[in-house]
């Protein structure tokens, strides 16, 4: 009796919690279709305007073209240096492991704007010109617990009898790694990486501190924007936004096992 | 430790690609504490009104800390960041389990990507659409105004209804994945043990599942709180000046004031108040993990 009221109250709840996550992205695409400047709900018009008039935007173009070189570099690195430190945390035993374990990931705790404002002062001092170098060295620090952990996860799964067939037949070290090892590892390798990449192209507080005009990232120009105009543009980039996330997102799921990487199956 | 794995250990004692491996990561440490060292060597030092260079060493920042208007801030952050990582806990539970016991793999992937996406969309992406959400000719008011239910739009915007509303938004994903890994790995054999002793389903829960998922509680929750207190487009935004947090005043005193000292030593405040903070509930924790049988 009880099991049968339990059930139905658990999926209402669970629904009420989904609709909150949902809420923002379908009133913002509801507004990035209105036909008018000023927002009604429900739209008394709609109009396709707002996406021509976002894409079109030479600050939305710029730190769009920004980003994507930021984030290629940001996460190109992250993910060598986060699967090479991944690696040696889940098979050795060194000095200093613990320290250089706890300083890498604690930018997780560690608030943005410090982080930034860390970087904004250090490139002072260094008289290091404020350019792409010191965004994607913030980026690095910023999405290199993710890229860790994903890695970490993916070796503690992995079955050490490959590697141990591999090297009992003669393969050395080198050769285990790149033929037994680097493949296996690939679904967490890629999903560490996308990790990184959509991390790193989202960025807000940090970027806000370290970068310039010149080198303005995506966030940047739209915090810019909602601040000083408050047409729909900002909604259609927005659903842009939304919709690819999502899509990646899905991606990952399907065909990386997300759920895995993230360490969230049910383990029996 | 599995015989096998003790043999790939075994195998690896001559450390292959060691030092190659950890020298990245050591360079990548050094950069952040450098920064993070800069920040601290900053807050030390005078500000000179007019002048980018700070002046000699001093501790006038840290004592201006107490200052009524800036403990005022320090204690709504801490105020905002413990609604938000409590609310974002009562919330993400039911999501979590759910996630975790669905049967269907299907609505297990859309309940992961619905959950996990506004992690990825960033802050300002999501902090505009709570805006459309939550503003005076936003959706809930033209809700609201449409079914009757008030004559005037309620004022949702720059309040810290408004604000803790959009960072539960914010923490709930990472607060969801931290309580599912624990609930993942929650041994159902003990749930069916209670059960097969006459336990029905909320006492099995209470005394079996939810003991066995602190953990998961305890990492959620100190992460919601730091994730909270690192927002600065969400209270900047939604608070409109109403609600200020510690992040706001560190970009206003470094990007209107050009007081980079003064900012850098609210860092190092914030900072330390997050470590306590985490150390804290962690601390309260403790006896409570203690409660499952571990």
């Amino acid at each position: 009796m009880r099991q049968r009221l339990l059930r139905p109250l658990g999926a209402v709840t669970v629904m009420a919690i989904l609709g909150f996550l949902l809420l923002p992205a379908i009133v913002v695409t509801l507004a990035a279709f209105n036909g008018r400047a000023i927002l009604s709900f429900p739209p008394e018009s709609w109009s396709w305007r707002w996406f021509a008039k976002a894409l079109a935007y030479e600050d939305f173009r710029a730190g769009f073209r920004n980003g994507l070189i930021v984030t290629a570099w940001a996460s190109a690195l992250a993910l060598v240096v986060g699967a090479a430190f991944a690696f040696v945390l889940d098979r050795y035993q060194f000095r200093f492991k613990r320290t250089l374990e706890t300083v890498l990931l604690s930018p997780l705790v560690i608030a943005h704007f410090t982080i930034g404002l860390g970087f904004l002062i250090l490139a002072a001092q260094l008289g290091v010109a404020r350019g792409y170098a010191v965004v994607i060295a913030c980026h690095v620090m910023l999405v290199l617990p993710f890229v860790v952990r994903s890695v970490y996860i993916s070796l503690r799964n992995l079955d050490p009898r490959l590697e141990l067939a591999a090297a009992s037949l003669g393969a050395p070290p080198a050769r285990v790694l790149v033929t037994v090892t680097l493949p296996l590892l690939l679904p967490g390798l890629v999903s560490g990486w996308l990790f990184a990449a959509i991390l790193s192209f989202n960025e807000f507080t940090a970027s806000l501190f370290v970068t310039v005009q010149r080198t303005q990232t995506l966030p940047v120009a739209m915090y810019n924007y909602v601040r000083e105009y408050a047409d729909p543009s900002m909604a259609a980039i927005s659903v842009i936004y939304i919709v690819a996330t999502a899509a990646l997102l899905t991606f990952a799921t399907v065909f990386l096992g997300l759920g895995k990487v993230l360490n969230v199956e049910q383990a029996h | 430790m599995s015989p096998t794995r003790l043999a790939v250990e075994l195998l690896m004692t001559s450390r292959p690609f060691l030092r190659v491996f950890v020298s990245p990561a050591a360079l990548c440490a050094l950069g952040l504490t450098a920064a993070l060292a800069a920040v601290l060597q900053y807050s030390l030092r005078a500000f000179v009104p007019g002048a980018l260079e700070p002046g000699g060493f001093t501790f006038a920042n840290f004592a201006a800390l107490a200052k009524p208007l800036y403990a005022r801030v320090f204690l709504d952050t801490v105020w905002i960041c413990f609604v938000t990582a409590f609310v974002s806990l009562i919330v993400g539970y039911p999501l979590a389990y759910a996630l975790v016991r669905v049967r269907s793999a299907a609505i297990k992937a859309a309940i992961l990507v619905i959950a996990v996406t506004p992690l990825f969309l960033g802050e300002v992406v999501r902090t505009y659409s709570w805006i459309v959400v939550l503003g005076t000719n936003g959706f809930i008011n033209a809700m609201l105004l449409k079914l009757g239910l008030v004559a005037q739009p309620v004022q949702l915007l720059f309040t810290r209804f408004g604000v803790v509303a959009a960072l539960v938004h914010v923490t709930l994903p990472v607060m969801v994945i931290m309580l599912a890994a624990a609930l993942a790995h929650v041994d159902r054999d003990c749930e069916r043990a209670a059960a097969s002793l006459g336990a029905g389903p909320v006492r099995t829960f209470i005394s079996v599942t939810l003991p066995l998922s602190m953990p998961g509680i305890v990492a959620g929750v100190t992460t919601a709180f730091a994730w909270t207190f690192s927002a600065f487009a969400t209270p900047q935004l939604i608070g409109g000046g109403q609600v200020n947090m510690v992040s706001n005043l560190v970009y206003q005193l470094g990007f209107a004031s050009f007081n980079f000292p003064f900012a850098a030593s609210l860092s190092v405040a914030g900072l330390a108040l997050t470590f306590v903070v985490l150390a804290l509930v962690r601390a309260a924790a403790r006896p409570l993990e203690k409660i499952g049988p571990h």
